[in-house]
């Protein structure tokens, strides 16, 4: 049982919101769809919904070809970032709707209601209108109607966005329990890596109207195929410095150099751009064979366990998340270090060329 | 800029609110010091948009004073209190340009427009919209729009105080650390004094010198990001603060030692035996899994979240978090936990309870 999109295309008013995209989602899988605002989350799930017809390629259900099939005629619920709920109707009839429409049994119906009500910790509230209800529980209504469908693609978008952080953290372990009772393809949109991270399962990264990688989520965040990929997939952004290799030394750009240990001994010589994580950026050497950056240090955030560190290091903007509460002088200078385990090797054109070897190893 | 006072305030939404219970906000006394950046901070329903709303003049307090510097300001106006508001949504005229946005404040109040130039100069530098100044603001991005807003509450430097209410919601993650990096910069210099309201402890940690957190329209603890994660004075502000937040457990606490199940967990200080609901709060940071040493833990799930792992497990049939390393490997022989002694706090009905002097 799978969803299949093959070379499926959007586009309005000649303004295009999806490249040609081929994508296969599996049973039972739950597909994160990861990017910023304006990437083209939206337009791709409300194709694969139906809810939207494709300019060009086609959409496969279950190996039968549903494009342009009206979404009412497909078993699809979808969840939005504003919780719709129909509001003179109690949680029960909220939850128990989309059953009625389908002419399914009233002791069925009950059953089910009841079900997901419990799953979603709404047992107690199944009598109380949907405004008598807290912005989570309200949400969670939202959700226990989309699953109770027994729809095989549930659709969800941004569905956490609205709501308070700590019920969001709590809905974040909630959702793949949910997901993996239910059996069903779950495609679920974030603009925050974070999220990706907690919600597990595969994920595609989006970028202006592409998917740049589709895979296991942790693969994709440690082993990305460009730089584009591994930027969204990072909260704080990725580092970047331009490098260049002449023989067996890297150049920095700034005076400084190092010598290629490691993979980066087989790079040919050239340009290239190196990537690294905040959280792999440490002060003082932790590492026998780690690089030292001279930067400027132009503001500091305390956590209360962590420190961002938002460092000049000759006109490029880099963020370091350091361990510890450190007490650091703003406007003066900073010595950083980075273990060449951790760096990613891009290519000028952003592909990637050379992986971190701690990601290999992981 | 200045001082506030807030001094034995309170406010309930009833008429004759009869009991505690009836108040949104609890009776508070509290000095926000002038200049400083402070985050008010908790979950919707805290009442700390009711507290925004009486710093701001939206709303008259049914108990108590506000004051300005020593003046009382209890029953002035909005516009009387001299203030700049952000608000979550972006609040921008469409019709008009970036600049004349950004310049309306100044226009409203009279000032000269080569002041007004300048002015409106630095500011689009700060936000980074120094080049799109001359567009209307109608079919700019909701991050840009907010922008706006941003800068239109910095644009006047004569304010007694600048409120946030929840200014990054709309703001995609990457664009979010652009900006509050920017406000943290703009407090830097001009120290105006900054009350920042939000959610989202990442964003007030980052954010304040000092945390307010609020929970059931009580503040549970002022303090600094370091203080509120190290020695959380209520169990609420160990759950809140920190992701996942505190494990809180059950046990009984006498000299150096909490003791849960039968098993002995060493403390880093001692104690009386407290009276009434009696809890150690560890963080995951603070738990280690272990083959060997510690008490006996079932882990029922590993996450892998980038940066670090967390672990889902069950002590003594409770869920705690474990938080492991990126590079940590954790294997299905782990089945014991320790807790760093030092960081293990002991609550007595949900408040803290200081430890002995060794």
């Amino acid at each position: 049982m799978t969803l299949e999109l093959k070379g499926v295309t959007k586009s309005v008013d000649g303004q295009i919101h999806i490249h040609p995209t081929d994508m296969t989602l599996e049973q039972g899988t739950m597909n994160v769809l990861l990017g910023p605002t304006l990437s083209g989350k939206t337009s791709l799930m409300r194709l694969m919904a139906g809810l939207d017809a494709p300019g060009s390629g086609r959409v496969y259900w279950r190996g039968e070809d549903v494009t342009g099939m009206r979404v009412q005629d497909r078993k699809v619920a979808m969840v939005y970032q504003q919780f719709i709920n129909y509001p003179s109707m109690t949680v029960y009839d909220n939850i128990a709707s989309p059953m009625r429409l389908l002419g399914i049994e009233t002791a069925e119906i009950d059953r089910r209601v009841r079900e997901s009500a419990d799953l979603m910790q709404l047992g107690p509230m199944l009598d109380r209108k949907p405004l008598e209800l807290s912005g989570g529980q309200q949400q969670r209504c939202a959700l226990a109607r989309a699953l109770v469908k027994d729809a095989g693609l549930v659709l969800l978008d941004e569905p956490l966005a609205n709501l308070d952080y700590k019920l969001r953290e709590e809905l974040r372990i909630e959702i793949p329990k949910i997901f993996e009772a239910a059996g069903s393809i779950f495609v679920y949109a974030t603009t925050e890596p974070e999220e990706a991270l907690l919600l597990g399962g595969k994920v595609a990264t989006l970028w202006e109207g592409r998917i740049t990688q589709f895979g296991p989520t942790p693969e994709v965040y440690r082993q990305p195929v460009d730089a584009t990929t591994a930027r969204v997939f990072s909260d704080p952004p990725m580092n970047f410095l331009p490098i260049s290799k002449t023989g067996n030394r890297i150049m920095f750009g700034d005076g400084q150099s190092a010598a290629a240990a490691g993979k980066l001994a087989d790079l040919e010589d050239g340009r290239y751009t190196a990537g690294f994580r905040p959280n792999h950026l440490e002060i003082g050497r932790h590492a026998a064979d780690a690089m030292e950056f001279r930067t400027t240090l132009s503001v500091t955030e305390l956590t209360g366990s962590e420190t961002f560190v938002h460092l000049d290091h000759h006109g490029e903007r880099w963020v370091g998340l350091i361990h510890g509460v450190h007490d650091l002088s703003l406007g003066e200078e900073l010595s950083v270090w980075l273990d060449p385990r951790h760096v990613y090797i891009f290519a000028e054109d952003g592909g990637l060329v050379a992986p971190a070897a701690y990601a290999l190893a992981a | 800029m200045a001082k506030i006072t807030l001094d034995n305030l309170a406010h309930s939404y009833l008429p004759a609110p009869t009991s505690e219970a009836d108040f949104a906000l609890k009776e508070l006394n509290h000095d926000w010091e002038d200049g400083a950046a402070y985050a008010l901070l908790g979950s919707s329903g805290c009442g700390k948009s009711t507290l925004l709303n009486i710093i701001s003049g939206l709303l008259q307090p049914s108990q108590g004073r506000i004051l300005f510097d020593g003046n009382d300001v209890t029953h002035a106006p909005t516009t009387e209190r001299n203030i700049a508001q952000v608000f979550q949504f972006p609040v921008v005229y469409d019709t008009m340009t970036v600049r004349d946005n950004l310049a309306f404040p100044l226009r409203n109040r009279g000032r000269d427009e080569a002041y007004v130039a300048q002015r409106v100069q630095e500011i689009a530098r700060m936000i980074g919209m120094e080049d799109t100044l001359r567009r209307k603001a109608r079919g700019l991005t909701a991050d840009a729009k907010q922008k706006i807003s941003l800068g239109r509450g910095m644009v006047r430097q004569d304010v007694n105080a600048l409120l946030f209410d929840e200014p990054l919601t709309v703001i995609d993650p990457h664009m979010k650390w652009e900006l509050r990096t920017q406000l943290k910069t703009l407090h830097r210099d001009f120290g105006h004094t900054m009350i920042y309201v939000t959610h989202d402890q990442t964003e007030a940690l980052t954010f304040a010198d000092k945390v307010v957190v609020m929970y059931d329209g009580r503040v549970v603890q002022i303090g600094t990001p370091e203080e509120l994660f190290e020695r959380p004075e209520h169990t609420f502000v160990g759950y809140f603060i920190g992701s996942p937040g505190m494990n809180v457990i059950p046990a009984d606490v006498q000299g150096k030692r909490a003791v849960v199940n039968g098993s002995e967990i060493p403390l880093g200080q001692a104690y009386r035996p407290p009276q009434g609901k009696v809890e150690i709060g560890v963080r995951p940071e603070y738990a280690r899994l272990s083959q060997t040493e510690g008490l006996p833990v079932q882990v029922r799930r590993v996450e892998d979240v980038g940066r670090h792992k967390i672990i889902r497990a069950d002590f003594f049939g409770q869920d705690i978090n474990i938080i492991a390393g990126e590079d940590d490997r954790v294997s299905a022989d782990m089945n014991r936990v320790t807790f760093d002694a030092d960081h293990v706090n002991v609550y007595a009905n949900d408040w803290r309870v200081e430890g002995e002097a060794a």
